[in-house]
This record gives C-alpha cells, sequence and structure tokens, in this order.
C-alpha cells in the first residue's frame, strides 16, 4: 500500500484524506510488518494488536463522521516498556514484572491515543531503565539496526531502534540521563528530553524522580514534535508536571536561525576525538552557513556531573524501588517462611545485576553517616551545574554539542565495567540534572557507517526554539 | 573509598536485599571503585550553596493542589488483579507474628 517502514505522520494523514488507505488498513499492516521485521532486532518484548485495531477503528470512525481524528490520527507508535499500558503487560525490562498487567494507562499514553495514535505494542529497555545499552534487559539485548553486533544504545534502545528500524514511524520513551538522546544517536534517529514537568510522568514506572522525562522518538524533527504536542501539558495526576502553556511546535519548523546564538561549551569538546569530533565539527560548520551566530562558552561544574548524577539518580531509585517487595504486584520468591525473607529474597531474586547496583550505591549515599557527605553535597553540585545553564542562556538561545563520546560500541564490550559504562553518559547527564530541554539529531556517518547524533540543548520550556534549530539543521542536510 | 563486605552486607540488610556470596565480592568492588569516582566532587566548595531540591520553581505553593472532587477510584478487584497472591480482597503474605 505505501512504503511502511518510511512513513511520516503528515503522509499518514495525507494516505487517510484521500483513502488511498484507512487506519485499521493500515494498523493490519504496520503490525503484519513489525512482527515479521522484529527479530532482526528484538525492538519489540511484545505486540498490542487488539489495541492497535480499536484504536484505528476509533480514527476510521471519526473521519467517516467527518470529525478531526487527532494530530496522531492512525500513526503506529511503540511505548517503551517502562511506561504502564492499561490490559497491555508493562515488564520495565524486569524479570520482577514479567507478567505485570497495569490497571491504568500512563498519561502520555491516553493522550497519544486521544490523539488518533496506534500502539503497536511495547518495545525493550534496559531493567527499570537503568543502563546505556539495553544490556540490561531481563529478556535479552535489542540489537542495533544499522549493525546487530552493536548496542542500539539504552535505556530506550527498543524505542529508538524501531523507529530506525521503521517497525513504528514514532515511539515513547524515557530519559533520566540521556536514555532517549544516546540511543537515538547510536541508531540515527531524532530523540527529545522534553523540559522537565513539560511532560507528565504519571505512568512512567519511577526509577528517579526529579530526573526521570517521558518523551519522543522519531525520524524526523517535525514528527517528534508532533508526537510532544500531543502528550505535554500540565496533568493534574503528577504534580511536578508544568502548568506553562504548551506553544504550537509545528509552527515554529519556518527554518528561520539566521542570527540565532548558539553556544559550543568547549568542555564538552575537550578529549572529543574520532570521526565524532570530525562530525561535530562538520555540523558547526553548517550551523555557521545557516547564519548561526556561534559562541565559545564554558561550563565550568560539567566535569562533576557524573559523580553528582550517580548519587542522585542512585539514592532516588533506592526509594523507588523499594515498592516491589512482592506484596501488591510482581514477582514473589516462593521459599520464605517469614514475611522479612520474602521481602529480602523476592527482591534478591528478582532484580538483576544493575538494579542491585544501584539499589545499593543508593542506599549507602542516603545511610547514616553518609548523608551529609554524598546525596546533600550531590544536591548542592547539581545547583552549581544548573547555574551553568542559567548563566549560558543569558549568553545563548541554544547550546550544541555531542551525545555520546563515541558512536554504539558492540555488545558486551562494556558489560564489565559498571564505571566505563557510567562515564560513557558524560555528556546528556548535565542537561538532565538541570532540567532543561535536549535533544539528539542525526548528523552523519563515522567512516565504518555509524550513526552520531549532535546535541542540541535550549532554555526551560523553549522546546519550540530548539525544535526550530534542529529542524532547520536537518533540512540543510538533505 | 574502599567499601568492606561487612559492609555491604550492612547495606543489603538496610535495603532488603538478599545476595550471594558472590555478589557481595563483586560489589564490594564495584561500589568501592564508583564511590572513588564520586570523590572528586569535594574538590568544590560547596559552601553557601543552596542544595537542589526541586528542579523548577514555576507554580506558586499551593497551585499543585488539585480541585477537591470526588472520582472512582481503582477498585479492590483491579487493585488485587497483578497481586502474586490475593485472598479475601486481601493481600495475603507469610506470617509476621511468630505464636
Amino acid at each position: 500500500m505505501t512504503d511502511i517502514a518510511r512513513l511520516t505522520i503528515d503522509g499518514i494523514r495525507r494516505g487517510l484524506q484521500a483513502h488511498r488507505f484507512s487506519a485499521v488498513e493500515l494498523a493490519a499492516e504496520a503490525l503484519r510488518h513489525a512482527e515479521a521485521e522484529n527479530p532482526k532486532t528484538r525492538a519489540y518484548l511484545h505486540f498490542s494488536p487488539e489495541r492497535a485495531l480499536e484504536a484505528a477503528r476509533g480514527v476510521d470512525e471519526k473521519l467517516a463522521r467527518g470529525e478531526d481524528p487527532g494530530l496522531l490520527a492512525g500513526v503506529p507508535v511503540s511505548v517503551k516498556d517502562v511506561i504502564v499500558t492499561r490490559g497491555v503487560r508493562t515488564t520495565a525490562g524486569s524479570k520482577l514484572l514479567e507478567n505485570y498487567v497495569p490497571p491504568y494507562d500512563a498519561t502520555a499514553v491516553a493522550r497519544l491515543e486521544a490523539q488518533g495514535g496506534v500502539i503497536l505494542g511495547k518495545t525493550n529497555c534496559d531493567e527499570f531503565a537503568m543502563g546505556s545499552s539495553n544490556e540490561n534487559s531481563a529478556f535479552g539485548p535489542t540489537l542495533n539496526p544499522v549493525d546487530p553486533a552493536r548496542v542500539p544504545g539504552g535505556s530506550s534502545g527498543g524505542p529508538a531502534a524501531s523507529v530506525a528500524q521503521g517497525t513504528s514511524v514514532v515511539a515513547l520513551g524515557s530519559d533520566t540521563g540521556g536514555s532517549i538522546r544516546q540511543p537515538a544517536s547510536f541508531c540515527g534517529c531524532v530523540g527529545v528530553t522534553p523540559t522537565y514537568g513539560r511532560v507528565s510522568r504519571y505512568g512512567l514506572i519511577a526509577f528517579a524522580s526529579s530526573l526521570d522525562h517521558i518523551g519522543p522518538l522519531a525520524r524526523s524533527v517535525r514528527d517528534a514534535a508532533a508526537l510532544l504536542q500531543a502528550i505535554a501539558g500540565r496533568d493534574p495526576a503528577d504534580s511536578t508536571s508544568a502548568f506553562a502553556p504548551v506553544p504550537d511546535y509545528l509552527a515554529a519548523l519556518d527554518g528561520n536561525v539566521r542570527g540565532l546564538k548558539v553556544g559550543l561549551p568547549k568542555e564538552y569538546f575537550d578529549g572529543l576525538g574520532g570521526d565524532t569530533a570530525a562530525l561535530m565539527q562538520q555540523a558547526i560548520d553548517q550551523l555557521r552557513r545557516l547564519g548561526c551566530d556561534l559562541r565559545e562558552i564554558s561550563m565550568p561544574h560539567t566535569r562533576y556531573a557524573i559523580g553528582t548524577y550517580y548519587i542522585i539518580c542512585t539514592a532516588e531509585a533506592s526509594s523507588n524501588l523499594a515498592r516491589f517487595d512482592g506484596v501488591r504486584y510482581g514477582y514473589r520468591s516462593p521459599k520464605s517462611e517469614t514475611l522479612a525473607d520474602m521481602y529480602r529474597n523476592t527482591r534478591g531474586e528478582g532484580f538483576g545485576a544493575e538494579c542491585k547496583r544501584r539499589i545499593m550505591l543508593g542506599t549507602y549515599v542516603l545511610s547514616a553517616g553518609y548523608y551529609d557527605a554524598y546525596y546533600l553535597k550531590a544536591q548542592r553540585v547539581r545547583t552549581l551545574i544548573a547555574r551553568d545553564f542559567s548563566e549560558a542562556f543569558k549568553r545563548v538561545d541554544a547550546l550544541v554539542m555531542p551525545v555520546s563520546p563515541s558512536p554504539a560500541f558492540k555488545l558486551g564490550e562494556k558489560l564489565d565495567d559498571p564505571l566505563e559504562m557510567y562515564l560513557s553518559d558524560v555528556y546528556t547527564i548535565t542537561g538532565s540534572l538541570a532540567g532543561v530541554p535536549c535533544m539528539s539529531v542525526p548528523c552523519g556517518l563515522t567512516r565504518a557507517g555509524l550513526p552520531v547524533g549532535m546535541q542540541i540543548a535550549a532554555r526551560h520550556f523553549d522546546e519550540a526554539g530548539m525544535f526550530r534549530l534542529a529542524d532547520a539543521f536537518e533540512r540543510s542536510r538533505e | 573509598m574502599k567499601l568492606t563486605e561487612d559492609d555491604v552486607r550492612y547495606v543489603a540488610g538496610l535495603a532488603n536485599l538478599s545476595l550471594a556470596d558472590e555478589e557481595i565480592q563483586q560489589l564490594s568492588a564495584d561500589l568501592g571503585e564508583i564511590l572513588a569516582h564520586v570523590e572528586q566532587l569535594n574538590e568544590l566548595d560547596t559552601t553557601g550553596v543552596e542544595p537542589m531540591a526541586q528542579v523548577l520553581y514555576e507554580a506558586g505553593e499551593t497551585a499543585t493542589l488539585r480541585e477537591d472532587v470526588e472520582h472512582e477510584p481503582l477498585g479492590q478487584q483491579a487493585a488485587l488483579a497483578n497481586a502474586p497472591l490475593p485472598g479475601a480482597g486481601m493481600f495475603k503474605v507469610p506470617k509476621v507474628i511468630e505464636r
């Protein structure tokens, strides 16, 4: 009917309006295609055909009645499996939740379906979104669609792979320290971490509540902007969701970036090497040709971001993951005589190695005698890192920097060295700590043919400005 | 920062986490290495710097209180649907008090 792997949101709308296909026909074909292609990457953990076809029928009925079918009418979507879906199994990549069927929908899920989105299934991730390679999934890693010997990045590796592979048009991911931007960079798609609070976290299985974000992945800036449009805005069910009005993101994609002040923070480029450095330099030259006013700036606390992040995120994780105790949902160890043993054994048997490592680190930094030295210290340094951003945004409108020090690495390459894996998050963690919107947009391929993303960060709630720059850059490369 | 295996056992107790001996050895090494990296934060003088306890401050103090209106709760059946061991409308657990 159409090239199912290269569909765009606008293309689907035109196809529906011209009666070239119905939403149900498109959903059935998209499901067939996704299920047939899935063994190549294992991006999806499971499919939700009934829900997809029901949503598609709703779109067709609206079209038949002459009603507006919504911003995402008929658009095939994959949803990261840390975001709950009523009646559709949600595992968080964990053995603990292998059979968990949520009784409610995440707000972002309900909103994208209200706009006509069609959820094909749930995509793989590192267990409880903890990881940078997808190798921490209890159900085995997703493979990079560009090179199956390499990781797709993490923790939103499944969503990124499904978008890049063409088994979904857009995807919902989640980002705590780079978990949308890094896999987008590794797989060659667009990935957006909105401002903290821009999208409700209701129904996102909590990892680190002050750092968790839901955001879109897509094959173009335009499609990512449309998905954010559908899911953004205040939600009474998440008290940290923002009241700030949601502007028209698509209207911002006017290509007008002449004179835009763009900061290049030198700390992100010192020590950057190889093809990533060369591709970043090409991208910067391209921005100059587009008329951007480039300025080197300094963000002096950048080097403290990893230490700060791994204290704060593990502290919050140790608290959030305390709920997995075998009482109300999920796995329960069968071999326990007392309640206390049941808690310990359930958690010891249920959690994978990385979750245990983070629970332990978080418990340690919060424990009596260490709280001030670690947790409180990290919160103070987080203030300094956030100030680096607010100072920078007094001088420039956007920041441009790399997403990751290297392109996608090989499966198993960093698995035995947790600190090495943590250090690869160096460029994405800072924006997460500051709560500013950031995104990855493809900027080329290495000589080995691996995708590399360029990161853009903007002021709080200036997703529109960020999209304008990303879209202008993307179009200039076509 | 060195974390002994006894330190690891103590923290595992706080976290309600049963760990095998090999895991305790591995965690002692891993956590020690990560904490050594984290030590670099002490290079910074943070006297007088407010801890960042909230990410954004845009809303007024009462703005996050929702309207006081009733809505349907989840319901007992849905709440118990994922329980490993439901019974008599409750979550059943192993015995808590010895007789």
